[in-house]
C-alpha cells in the first residue's frame, strides 16, 4: 500500500529519486552507541503523546478553593485549580497515574538520554568539521529539554514545586541590572502572581514542545544530508558510508528500539512512584519541605547554590547577589565553554579537516581529559545537591558535608581529568604497538653454499 | 527452503513473542475496564510493548537478509553549478542595495529605532519593581497567624516560633515572618533596635535571603533557624545572623509592639527590602 502511495506522489511531486536513494537507501553504520539520540527521540515522542492526554484534563489555574475530593488527607484544605486537577487526574480518572508518572519518567530518561548521545558525540569527535551546526542544536536542546521539564513539574502548583519556582525566581532576581526586571516579566509581577499557572502552560505546553520539536527536526535533517558517522573499520573511509539500508534492516531496528523504549517507560510509569504531589500537599508560600530534592538533571545547579560562598557584592550602591555565581554565571560559563569546544580544540590541535570517521575516545587523550574534568566537577555538584539525604544517611553534619564538597569541586576534577588523559594516552600507546614495530617479513633464500641468505627485508 | 529445521525454531520463538505482545495488550485493556491500578496497567503495557520489541529485532536480525551498502558522501563544499558561486552571488545584490550611502545609513538606523521601539511592549508584562521594597506590613498592623487569629502576648511559649502575617494579609508571600518568643533579656539588641522586641517576642522575615525559600525548620534547642533548601542556619540569638549555609545577610527583623491589651502589632514595615538580593537593592 505504502508503495503505490510512492508511486502517486511521483506523479504529483517529482520525489521518486529522492526517497529511494536519500530515504529508503539511506545507509546507517551500525554501533550500539549510535542508538543513544535515537532513545531521545523516542522519549520525546513519549512525552508529546502522554502530555497531550494529561493536557485534556489539567486546569491551568492559581484560583483558590477548598478541597473536598476523594483524597481524605486533604478534606478542607485550600489548593489551587491545577493542583487539584492534578489531583483528580492522579486519583480519579482511569489511566491518570499511569499516563502522568509516565510523563515525569519519560523526562528523567529524555535528558539522560540526551546527555549520554551528548558524551558519544564528544568522546568520539563527532563535532567536528562540518557537524559543527548540529553541535550548537544538541546543545541548545539539551538547555531547552532542561528548562521545559522545570516548567512542567512547576505547574503542579504542589509544595515542591511551588518551592522551585521560588528559587528559580531568585536566580531571575540574582542577574546584574535586568533581573528584577526579568522576574516580574516572568511572573507579571513580584512572585507568586495569580498568572504562574497560566504562563508556565504556555509555555510548558505550546512554546517549548514547539521549539524543540523544530529543532530535532532540524537536527535529524542534517543526519539526513551529512549522513552519519562512521568508526575506522575495512572498508570505511572518509568519503564513504558502510552499513545497514533504512529500508528495512534499519527501520525494523530502529522501530524496535522505539518500542522497546516505551516498554521501559510505562515500566516505569507503572510500577515506580514518582513525584507524588498528594503526599507533598499544595504549595502555600509558607510552607517548606524537607528534604528538598528538584529533579535529577537540576540537582547540579542546587548543588551549586549549597556550595557556594556566602557574599553579596557591592558595586557603587548596588548589589550582585550571591546566588548569581551558581546558578547563573557557573552554568552560563559552563554552557558557553560546550557550545564553543569545536573551536576551542580546533585552535589547540589546529585541525580544522573535516572528519566523517570517528575517533576512538583513546586517540584523543587531550579531548578526554577535558570531558573526564567537566564531567567530574558536574557530578561532584549533583552529589552536593542532595547532600542533606547523604547527612541523614551517613550521621555527617550537612556543614561537614558542605566543607567537603566544596573542596572536592576544585581539587577533584583536574585530578580525575589527568588520570583520564593518562590512561586514554595510555590505551593509545598500546593500540598502536602493533603499527611501529611491525614485523618484517624476511624471505629466505639457499644460496649455493647450501647456508641461508636474506634476501630484501620489505614490511607489508 | 521455508521449512528448513532453523526456520521452524524462528516462526515459533518470533510467533511466541507476538502471541505475548497481544496477550499484555489485551490484559492492558481490561485493567483500563476494571480500574486495576497503575503498577497492573504499566506492567501488561510494558510486557505488550517488550514483547513486540523483542520480536522486531529478531525479525530483522534473523529474517531479514543482513545487507551491507556502501554509499558516497556528498563532497563539501558542494560543486557550483554556473559562473558564481552563492556567496558571490549574494554579494553582488548587496553592493546593488547599499550603493546609495546615504540613503543606506538612514536605512540602518529607522530599522534600529524600530527595533528598540519594538522591545517596549514587553513592559505591559510586568509592572514596575517598587514592591520588592515592601512588604504588606504597615505602622500598627496587628500580627495575626496563618488563620488570621491576632495573637496575643499569651499566645506563645518561651522558646517556641509561630509565623504570622500582618492582618488581612495572610496569603502574602514577601509579608511571612517568624515569631519567636525569646527567654527575656537573651537577645543582644542594638541601641537602634532596643524596643524591637517587647518581653522576648522577636519578628524576623520568613523568607530566605539567600534564594527565597521559607525558613521553615526551628530547632528550639538553641534558637536556630534552618533553611532546608541550601541549608542556611541563622540564629536568633544573634539577630538571625547567618552561622553557616550560603546566605549572604540575616534576616531582616520586624519591630514590634504590644498594645494595652496584650495583643501584638508592627511598629513599621522592614526597614531593609527582605528576601533574596537583587541588583537595585543597595548594599
Ligand atoms: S533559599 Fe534558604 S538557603 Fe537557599
Amino acid at each position: 500500500m505504502i508503495a503505490r502511495l510512492i508511486t502517486w506522489l511521483d506523479e504529483r511531486l517529482p520525489t521518486e529519486g529522492v526517497i529511494k536513494k536519500e530515504l529508503l537507501r539511506h545507509v546507517f553504520p551500525d554501533h550500539w552507541s549510535f542508538m543513544l539520540g535515537e532513545i531521545a527521540l523516542y522519549c520525546f515522542i513519549a512525552l508529546v503523546v502522554t502530555g497531550t492526554w494529561l493536557g485534556f484534563f489539567f486546569h491551568p489555574s492559581n484560583m483558590e478553593y477548598v478541597y473536598h475530593g476523594p483524597y481524605q488527607p486533604l478534606q478542607g484544605v485550600k489548593v489551587s485549580q491545577a493542583y487539584a486537577s492534578l489531583l483528580n487526574l492522579s486519583l480519579s480518572v482511569p489511566l491518570g497515574l499511569l499516563m502522568r508518572q509516565t510523563h515525569h519518567w519519560a523526562c528523567l530518561v529524555f535528558l539522560a538520554a540526551i546527555i549520554c548521545h551528548m558524551m558519544r558525540i564528544f568522546f568520539t569527535g563527532a563535532f567536528r568539521r562540518p557537524r559543527e551546526i548540529n553541535w550548537i542544536i544538541g546543545t541548545t536542546l539539551l538547555v531547552l529539554a532542561m528548562l521545559e521539564g522545570y516548567l512542567g513539574y512547576s505547574m503542579g502548583d504542589d509544595l515542591l514545586s511551588g518551592v522551585g519556582l521560588r528559587i528559580g525566581d531568585s536566580v531571575a532576581l540574582a542577574i546584574p541590572v535586568v533581573g528584577a526586571y526579568l522576574s516580574y516579566l516572568i511572573f507579571g509581577g513580584e512572585f507568586p502572581t495569580p498568572w504562574v499557572a497560566d504562563r508556565l502552560f504556555f509555555l510548558h505546553v505550546f512554546l517549548f514542545p514547539a521549539v524543540i520539536a523544530g529543532l530535532i527536526g532540524f537536527h535529524l535533517l542534517n543526519v539526513l544530508i551529512q549522513k552519519h558517522t562512521q568508526f575506522p573499520g575495512k572498508g570505511k573511509t572518509e568519503d564513504n558510508v558502510v552499513g545497514s539500508p533504512m529500508w528495512p534492516n534499519y527501520a525494523l531496528k530502529s522501530l524496535a528500539l522505539g518500542v522497546a523504549t516505551f516498554a521501559v517507560l510505562f515500566a516505569l510509569g507503572g510500577l515506580t512512584q514518582i513525584n507524588p504531589i498528594w503526599q507533598y500537599g499544595p504549595y502555600h508560600p509558607q510552607d517548606n519541605l524537607s528534604p528538598d530534592q528538584p529533579d535529577w538533571y537540576l540537582g547540579w545547579l542546587i548543588g551549586a547554590l549549597r556550595l557556594a560562598w556566602p557574599y553579596d557584592l557591592h558595586v557603587l550602591n548596588h548589589t550582585i547577589p550571591e546566588p548569581f555565581w551558581p546558578a547563573v554565571f557557573m552554568p552560563a560559563a559552563l554552557f558557553g565553554f560546550v557550545y564553543l569546544w569545536p573551536w576551542i580544540e580546533k585552535i589547540l590541535t589546529g585541525d580544522d579537516r573535516r572528519h566523517e570517521l570517528l575517533d576512538y575516545p583513546r586517540e584523543a587523550p587531550l579531548r578526554v581529559g577535558v570531558g573526564v574534568t567537566v564531567l567530574t566537577f558536574v557530578i561532584l555538584l549533583e552529589l552536593a545537591g542532595s547532600d542533606d539525604i547523604q547527612s541523614n544517611l551517613m550521621h555527617i553534619s550537612v556543614e561537614k558535608l558542605v566543607e567537603i564538597y566544596q573542596w572536592a569541586a576544585f581539587l577533584v576534577p583536574p585530578v580525575a581529568g589527568f588520570i583520564g588523559f593518562k590512561i586514554a594516552s595510555e590505551l593509545r600507546a598500546r593500540a598502536h604497538i602493533g603499527d611501529e614495530v611491525k614485523p618484517a617479513r624476511v624471505v629466505l633464500v639457499r644460496n649455493a653454499a647450501g647456508g641461508y641468505d636474506e634476501e630484501a627485508a620489505r614490511s607489508v | 527452503m521455508s521449512d528448513s529445521p532453523k526456520h521452524k525454531r524462528q516462526n515459533r520463538a518470533i510467533g511466541a513473542t507476538l502471541i505475548l505482545s497481544i496477550v499484555g495488550a489485551a490484559v492492558f485493556i481490561a485493567t483500563d475496564i476494571y480500574n486495576a491500578g497503575p503498577q497492573a496497567e504499566g506492567a501488561s503495557i510494558a510486557v505488550s510493548l517488550g514483547a513486540l520489541a523483542i520480536a522486531l529485532i529478531a525479525w530483522s536480525k534473523q529474517i531479514l537478509p543482513q545487507t551491507q551498502l556502501v554509499s558516497e558522501r556528498p563532497p563539501l563544499p558542494a560543486p557550483h553549478s554556473g559562473p558564481d558561486s552563492a556567496s558571490e552571488t549574494f554579494a553582488e545584490g548587496e553592493r546593488e542595495v547599499v550603493s546609495r550611502r546615504g540613503l543606506t545609513g538612514l536605512l540602518a538606523a529607522a530599522v534600529g529605532t524600530l527595533g528598540v521601539a519594538a522591545i517596549f511592549p514587553v513592559r505591559s508584562l510586568g509592572p514596575m519593581i517598587d514592591s520588592l521594597f515592601h512588604t504588606r506590613w504597615s505602622p500598627g498592623a496587628r500580627v495575626v497567624d496563618g488563620d488570621g487569629v491576632p495573637v496575643h502576648r499569651g499566645s506563645l511559649g518561651v522558646k517556641s516560633m509561630m509565623t504570622v502575617f500582618p492582618e488581612g494579609y495572610t496569603d502574602s508571600q514577601d509579608s511571612q515572618t517568624l515569631l519567636i518568643r525569646t527567654p527575656p533579656g537573651t537577645v543582644p539588641l542594638p541601641p537602634d533596635r532596643a524596643n524591637w522586641a517587647p518581653d522576648g517576642y522577636i519578628a524576623f522575615s520568613k523568607v530566605c535571603t539567600h534564594a527565597g525559600c521559607p525558613v521553615a525548620l526551628f530547632r528550639a534547642t538553641d534558637l536556630l533557624l534552618m533553611c532546608p533548601c541550601h541549608q542556611s542556619i541563622f540564629d536568633v540569638l544573634q539577630l538571625a545572623a547567618r552561622i553557616s549555609g550560603p546566605a549572604a545577610r540575616p534576616l531582616p527583623q520586624l519591630p514590634l509592639e504590644i498594645d494595652a491589651d496584650g495583643f501584638l502589632h508592627a511598629q513599621s514595615d522592614y526597614h531593609e527590602a527582605i528576601g533574596p538580593s537583587f541588583w537595585e537593592r543597595p548594599g
